[in-house]
């Protein structure tokens, strides 16, 4: 009886909203992507979805465990992390890769700073990162869609390498019969995925749309040969924007709080794509740009911080 | 007796300058890729800085006060080109291994540090125990950061390869690599520190 006696200040309205049935419905979410991931690239897919999930659930418990905190494994925000860093990792990657990658994700990138919502960068990405930085022989060879063994270059490391490109057809772009890591290439399935988290209303439309936004118009105005001739369309469809833009973009510990902020987070995270799709040395700027942005949310918060009434 | 040898000690776990005191990120961040080149750059450090010490301590009650630090700096950077020059004679190696930052021991903030708030203190063999101690404790903590490094960046320490069918995370070789051990080992000696108390 004591524990059902909630003191608290008004206004009482009860909702059924709380961290763990958001990150599980975020879980849920992510189940179309990675069954497209399993049918384009095989079971390989799960397997390592699997490893990376089983990884950073069991690290999140040993180090609770170890340490003597309360025991979070339970709200699902682990599981999100294994399932994020799975989905940028190719398909082809031997099962020890997601295992260390999960481990560096939670201790680096979540666990050190105090656990689910101290960490100041997006945990998946920290361990993705990580894995480039360390392996990049794995992490840049791509496999072929329906068919094992075969590597093949994504359309965007194509384009870097200053391949001509035959022409992907931008409705496999949008399906996802085209190399690429395991959940990234199904544009489909990841929108039916955001769909749901925007009908829950548990992400807002300022981060996906202004980084979607933004991307494509840098891309259009400075992508191609000479200005406003650049593809913008395939820029959108490929690499790990669509991915990145509605769930680690959106992540709700390491981005800013108030719409304005949002925007501006949204806009740096294309603009900072663009530029390293462009510029930079790798063929795709997604998981940098948001990593970066994530250091800058601190400053986009105290800069974009409402007025308290009145005052 | 027993103070000097508090002087000497404290340098090497309780004000360790790496992981106490945080001073000298710098060369430790850029020269930590292998054993041999923390070696080299803790031995250099430590000469500097038993020098400077030294010298400073001696001289203390002739340095007008206003212009202390360039003073110091002069004794430094006289202890740096004697370090440089040896090293360009004797190990070229080492020498081009750690390359400008030899020469940038001079702006080392463990040495002007020490000169600053203990050298100009103290009395000679107080300041030679400290800078001994110091150096003694920033060699040891770029040992320990760089035989990480080295094992994980190349599966190797100082040169022998310690486990066959390792393939080693580059990314230890690089900078990013050396932020992440030092930041680990920083909060590893603050945690034991917490514990203690």
């Amino acid at each position: 009886m004591k524990d059902k006696l909630i003191v608290s200040g008004s206004p009482h309205i009860y909702t059924r909203e709380s961290v763990s049935r958001i990150m599980w419905t975020v879980v849920v979410s992510l189940i179309p992507a990675g069954i497209a991931g399993v049918i384009i690239f095989g079971w390989d897919a799960l397997w390592i979805t699997l490893a990376a999930v089983g990884a950073a659930v069991s690290t999140e418990l040993i180090f609770e465990l170890a340490a003597g905190k309360k025991i979070t494994v339970l709200d699902g925000s682990a599981v999100i992390t294994g399932i994020l860093l799975a989905f940028n990792l190719p398909a082809g990657v031997p099962l020890w890769l997601p295992v260390i990658g999960a481990v560096v994700s939670m201790v680096v990138g979540k666990l050190l700073f105090g656990g689910l919502g101290q960490n100041i960068f997006n945990p998946a990405l920290v361990g993705r990162v990580f894995l480039m930085a360390s392996w990049p022989k794995y992490m840049t060879t791509f496999t072929r869609p329906f068919c094992d063994t075969v590597a093949s270059a994504t359309p965007l490391a194509a384009l870097k390498e200053g391949k001509v490109l035959e022409h992907i057809p931008y409705w496999d772009l949008f399906i996802g019969n085209h190399g690429g890591c395991i959940g990234e290439v199904c544009i489909l399935a990841l929108l039916i995925g955001a769909a749901i988290l925007f009908i829950k209303g548990y992400i807002s439309w300022q981060i996906p749309v202004t980084y979607i936004v933004t991307t494509g118009l840098f891309m259009y105005v400075f992508g191609g040969n000479g200005f406003f001739k650049g593809d913008w369309l395939f820029h959108i469809l490929s690499g790990g924007l669509i991915l990145g833009a509605f769930f680690m973009a959106t992540d709700y510990v390491a981005t800013p709080l108030t719409a304005k902020g949002q925007i501006i987070f949204g806009v740096g995270c294309g603009v900072l794509t663009a530029v390293i799709r462009i510029w930079g040395g790798y063929p795709e700027g997604v998981s940098y740009a948001i990593l970066m942005m994530n250091a800058a949310t601190p400053f986009i918060d105290r800069y974009t911080k409402n007025r308290i009434y009145g005052s | 007796m027993k103070s000097l040898v508090k002087e000497f000690t404290k340098g090497i776990i309780r004000e360790n300058p790496t992981f106490v005191l945080v001073l000298g990120l710098c060369p430790t961040l850029a020269v930590s890729v292998s054993v041999a080149n923390g070696i080299g750059m803790g031995v250099a450090a430590t000469f500097v800085l038993l020098g400077s010490s030294m010298i400073v301590s001696l001289v203390k009650n002739f340095i007008p006060d206003k212009i202390r630090i360039p003073c110091f700096i002069v004794v430094i950077a006289t202890f740096v080109t004697i370090t440089e020059l040896c090293l360009k004679a004797y190990s070229p190696v080492l020498d081009r291994a750690l390359g400008i930052y030899v020469p940038l021991i001079v702006v080392n903030c463990i040495v002007l540090g020490r000169a600053e708030a203990f050298a100009c203190k103290n009395n000679l063999a107080s300041s030679f125990f400290d800078g001994l101690g110091m150096g003694v404790g920033f060699t040891l903590a770029l040992v320990i950061i760089s035989a990480i490094r080295e094992f994980l960046g190349t599966g190797q320490v100082l040169g022998h390869t310690l486990i066959k069918r390792f393939e080693p995370p580059f990314v230890f070789g690089m900078p990013s690599g050396a932020l992440l051990v030092i930041g680990l080992l920083l909060g590893l000696f603050n945690l034991i520190k917490d514990r203690k108390r």
